[in-house]
């Protein structure tokens, strides 16, 4: 529970994920967002549920037979044919 | 049907500022990835700029597939993902002798694809979106978290072993608004940059990073209940 976390609050923290995580706050701010998440528990389970949201997302669409959809002949043979008609 | 603004010749008037620079970028995406040291001429991209029939149907039927996916992810119907993989070809077909080959051709293939589905989404009537403010956490006046966060009973890579759940993942991905997961999916599915989706969406760098972080979000906020439940 994040109740007597000091300094770089809850709404803080979690609004500027994005930019703690890019590595793009200034040193004293990411210290500060550090401190934080040492200190608070909701905030530390929220940045690992984040990552693991961005984790699962990249996963859920394999590279694998599901994603690589077949192309459907009708439409290989309307790409040719447009093609064809464009010359 | 094919776009008449896919065309080399300039742009319509009635061209948004967006579609212009989605335009832009797509007279841009060869210049995108660094030829590779050394690389053998592609023996396909050679066949193609001169002309030849099986060529073409060579292209379409290998990279064919993968551009349909992705058109199906970004539009979600499939009588537009189809129009954009015909309208991607075509554009593809018209620009091949111009392509250099300083990127691979899937790539180029890729990005054309991604351009023409984001001109379609760019063309449907507009809807009003369902606000994302509900899926963003909440916080207490003094600025805590309204509702503690908990961890979620198993690990990423465990819950992505299970078919049930990358099923729910894409699910809930297709329940964003559609801004958001645009952002979302061009971001971390298509892995394209920060400053590329920017350029595609005439959206500034930071935008992008601010609207990814609320995709994100949004997505953590409809795999929360049901992961807290699996253990």
């Amino acid at each position: 529970m994040s109740a007597g976390v000091p300094k770089a609050i809850c709404e803080e923290v979690l609004t500027f994920l994005w930019a703690y995580l890019g590595g793009e706050l200034p040193p004293e701010k990411m210290a500060e967002f550090d401190r934080h998440l040492q200190g608070c528990d909701s905030c530390t389970a929220y940045l690992e549920t984040y990552r693991e949201t961005i984790e699962l997302t990249q996963g859920a669409f394999p590279e694998g037979e599901e994603e690589v959809a077949e192309m459907p002949e009708d439409l290989v043979k309307a790409v040719l044919d447009l093609r064809r008609e464009d010359r | 049907m094919i776009s008449i603004l896919l065309t080399r010749q300039g742009w319509s008037p009635d061209l948004t500022g967006a579609a212009r620079a989605a335009l832009v970028y797509f007279h841009s995406v060869d210049n995108l990835q660094p030829a590779r040291a050394g690389s053998a001429p592609d023996p396909l991209l050679a066949a193609l700029r001169a002309g030849d029939e099986s060529a073409f149907e060579s292209l379409v039927r290998t990279h064919g597939g993968r551009m349909l996916a992705v058109a199906r992810r970004l539009l979600r119907d499939e009588d537009d993902a189809r129009d954009a993989v015909q309208e991607a070809f075509a554009a593809a077909f018209r620009t091949i002798a111009s392509f250099e080959g300083t990127s691979l051709i899937a790539t180029w293939l890729h990005r054309i694809v991604v351009n023409a589905c984001l001109m379609k989404l760019r063309s449907r009537k507009r809807r009003p979106e369902e606000p994302i403010d509900d899926l963003l956490p909440k916080f207490k006046e003094d600025g805590h978290q309204a509702e503690p966060s908990v961890a979620w009973a198993e690990t990423a890579e465990t819950l992505l072993q299970r078919r049930e759940v990358c099923s729910l993942v894409r699910s809930c991905v297709d329940r964003l608004p559609e801004t958001y997961r645009t952002v979302l999916v061009l971001r971390d599915l298509d892995e394209l940059s920060t400053a590329e989706v920017a350029k595609l969406l005439d959206l500034s760098e930071n935008a992008v990073k601010v609207r990814l972080h609320r995709a994100r979000q949004a997505l953590r906020a409809l795999l929360d209940p049901q992961l807290r439940r699996t253990a």
